[in-house]
C-alpha cells in the first residue's frame, strides 16, 4: 500500500517562503531587520518591536529536540505507525520551535536533547522540513 | 451578596451518550429546561444566551447549535447574546456572560455547550466530514507532520514532564482511575465501569506517554449553566453559587511556540483577583480532555510546584472523593464524557450545593475551582457558596 499524502498547507504570501525554501535547500524563517527577532509563524510584522521591515531569512537548519512523542495511532487509513512527532528548537533562531518528524532512525532512539538537522520532503509544491539525528 | 456580582443559579444537562439520534437543538433544550427548573426560572425571564464556540457549519459535530438558533427556537427576548470560538476556551462563554451581567446588559443568561461528535462520526451522510484540499491557519504547522490530533500536541508537554521531572505512567494513571471511579457513581456518566491500574498499564499507546485511557472520547450531550445578576437573585429558588473570580489567557496562536500551556498563567492570574488561596479550595474540577491537562492545572493553580504534579497525585488518595482535594467528582471528561469544558462548572455547582448524591464529597464544601482548556487557551472560574 502506498503511503498516503500528508495534509499539506495552502500557500499564502505569509507562509510561502517557509514552505517552499526547501526547493533551494534552505530553511527560511521570517526575521525582523530592525531588531533581529525571529517571527514564527511568519507574519508581516515583528511581534517584538512592531516593525514591518521583516523578511524571510535562511537559518542553519540544525536544532535540538525540545520534546517529542512517539505516535502509535493510525489517524487515517494507510498512515504508517509508529512515527515521531517532535518539537525542535532551531539553532540560531531563538524562540522558534518547529513541530516536525524525526526520521531515519528507530522511533525509540529519539530523546530530548538530540541534535538534529533538516531534510526536506517534497510533496506537490510543498517542501516539508523534516529532521534527522546528526550522530 | 453584592448586587454587582454574578452567580450560577441553575445547571442542566441532557442525556449523555454516543451516537444519539435526538436532534441536537432538542438536546440543548432538554438541558435548558432542566437548568430553568433547577433555578426556579421560566424562559420568559431569560434575556441573554452565550455559547462556545458558536455553530460550526464546517464541523457540525463539534458544535451543531448556534446561540442565535437557541434564541430563536425558544422565543427568547435577548438583550445580549454571543457565540464564538475566539475566546479563552469553553468556559470563556461564561466569562463573557458575566461581563454582560455586570454591565447591566442582561439579568439571566443561558450559557450552553452542545456536542454531537459521536453522532456526527456515525452518520457522515448527515454530517459530512471536513473536506479541505489544503490546511490553513495554525493547523498548517502541525498537520503536515501527521500531528493531527490534540493528543499529540499535549503529549509533547507530557513527555517533557516524563523526561524532566520524572513523571511516571503509574502517577499519570491516577487521573483516569479517579475519573472512572467517580463516573461509576454518576448516573449520567458516559463510562460507568471502573478502571484498574492493570488495565491502564496494559492499554495501547496512542502517542507516548498518553495511552487510550488518558483520552476523553466523542460524546453527544448538552450542558447548560444559567448566570444571573446579583440583584436578580430574589427571582431564583435554588442556592446561588457566586463566581468569585475568573481568569483566562491565550498563549501563542500556534500551540508549538508556547513554552507552557495557558493553564499556568491562567492559574496564577486567578489568585490575583481574590483573597481566597488554593488552601481554601474544597474541590477541583479540572479540564481533562487528556489526563495530563489535569497535571498542568494542578501546577498552574499552585496546588503544587511545577514538575511536582505527578508526585502530588501519586497513589490517588489525595484527589479521591474523600481526599484532601477531590478531583473531577462527576468523572471528568474521561469518565463522564467529552462535555467539553462545561461539565466542570456544572459539577462544581452540584458539589457546592451538596447535591452530588452518591458522589457527594464529605464535609461542607464552599469553594471550588472549575477550569476549561488544555493548550494555548485556558479559563478558570473560582466558585463560592456564600
Amino acid at each position: 500500500m502506498a503511503t498516503p499524502p500528508r495534509p499539506l498547507p495552502r500557500l499564502d504570501r505569509d507562509n510561502r517562503a517557509f514552505w517552499t525554501g526547501g526547493a533551494e535547500g534552505e530553511l527560511r524563517i521570517m526575521r525582523c531587520r530592525d531588531c533581529a527577532a525571529f517571527i514564527h509563524p511568519p507574519r508581516p510584522i515583528c511581534r517584538v518591536c512592531l516593525s514591518e521591515n521583516v523578511a524571510p531569512e535562511a537559518v542553519p537548519g540544525t536544532g535540538v529536540v525540545d520534546t517529542f512523542s512517539v505516535n502509535h495511532q493510525a489517524w487515517y487509513p494507510g498512515l504508517e505507525v509508529p512515527f515521531v512527532v517532535a518539537r525542535v528548537a532551531l539553532d540560531d533562531a531563538p524562540g522558534v520551535f518547529l513541530t516536525t518528524n524525526i526520521i531515519g532512525c528507530p522511533p525509540e532512539s529519539v530523546d530530548i536533547g538530540d541534535q538534529v538537522r533538516v531534510t526536506f520532503l517534497q510533496q506537490e509544491d510543498i517542501y516539508l522540513p523534516l529532521f534527522e539525528k546528526m550522530s | 451578596m453584592a448586587a454587582s456580582d454574578a452567580y450560577i443559579t441553575g445547571v442542566g444537562q441532557s442525556e449523555v451518550g454516543m451516537r444519539l439520534t435526538r436532534h441536537p437543538l432538542l438536546l440543548t433544550v432538554d438541558a435548558v429546561k432542566e437548568a430553568l427548573a433547577d433555578a426556579g426560572l421560566t424562559i420568559g425571564q431569560i434575556d441573554g444566551v452565550s455559547s462556545y464556540p458558536g455553530k460550526m457549519p464546517s464541523y457540525l459535530g463539534f458544535s451543531p447549535v448556534g446561540a442565535d438558533e437557541l434564541v430563536d427556537a425558544l422565543g427568547i427576548r435577548a438583550t445580549w447574546y454571543a457565540g464564538g470560538g475566539e475566546i479563552t476556551s469553553q468556559l470563556g462563554a461564561v466569562v463573557a456572560a458575566v461581563g454582560a451581567i455586570r454591565t447591566g446588559q442582561a439579568r439571566h443568561i443561558i450559557c450552553f455547550r452542545t456536542v454531537y461528535e459521536a453522532a456526527a462520526l456515525a452518520r457522515p451522510e448527515e454530517f459530512p466530514p471536513i473536506q479541505r484540499k489544503r490546511v490553513e491557519g495554525s493547523a498548517q504547522w502541525t498537520a503536515p507532520f501527521n500531528a493531527i490530533s490534540a493528543s499529540i500536541w499535549i503529549a509533547q508537554y507530557a513527555m517533557r514532564h516524563v523526561k524532566r521531572y520524572g513523571m511516571t505512567r503509574e502517577q499519570l494513571a491516577q487521573i483516569a482511575l479517579t475519573d472512572r471511579a467517580n463516573a461509576a457513581v454518576n448516573p449520567r456518566a458516559l463510562v460507568r465501569e471502573p478502571l484498574t491500574l492493570d488495565q491502564y498499564m496494559a492499554s495501547r499507546m496512542i502517542t507516548t506517554p498518553l495511552c487510550l485511557f488518558d483520552c476523553d472520547r466523542y460524546t453527544d450531550a448538552s450542558t447548560v449553566l444559567i448566570v444571573s445578576a446579583g440583584d436578580a437573585l430574589d427571582e431564583v429558588t435554588a442556592t446561588p453559587i457566586r463566581i468569585a473570580a475568573m481568569a483566562g489567557t491565550v498563549e501563542r496562536h500556534s500551540w508549538d511556540q508556547a513554552e507552557w500551556v495557558a493553564a499556568y498563567p491562567t492559574g496564577a492570574d486567578l489568585w490575583k483577583r481574590t483573597d481566597y488561596k488554593p488552601s481554601d479550595v474544597d474541590t477541583v474540577q479540572l479540564y481533562d480532555g487528556f489526563s495530563f491537562n489535569v497535571i498542568t492545572w494542578l501546577e498552574g493553580l499552585g496546588f503544587c510546584d511545577i514538575g511536582e504534579g505527578g508526585r502530588f497525585i501519586e497513589g490517588g488518595s489525595r484527589i479521591a472523593r474523600d481526599g484532601e482535594l477531590p478531583l473531577n467528582t462527576f468523572g471528568g471528561q474521561i469518565g463522564a464524557g467529552r462535555l467539553h469544558g462545561f461539565g466542570f462548572a456544572h459539577e462544581s455547582v452540584v458539589q457546592l450545593r451538596g447535591a452530588g448524591g452518591a458522589r457527594q464529597i464529605p464535609g461542607d464544601p464552599r469553594l471550588a475551582v472549575a477550569t476549561s482548556g488544555g493548550g494555548p487557551l485556558a479559563t478558570a472560574l473560582l466558585l463560592a457558596r456564600d
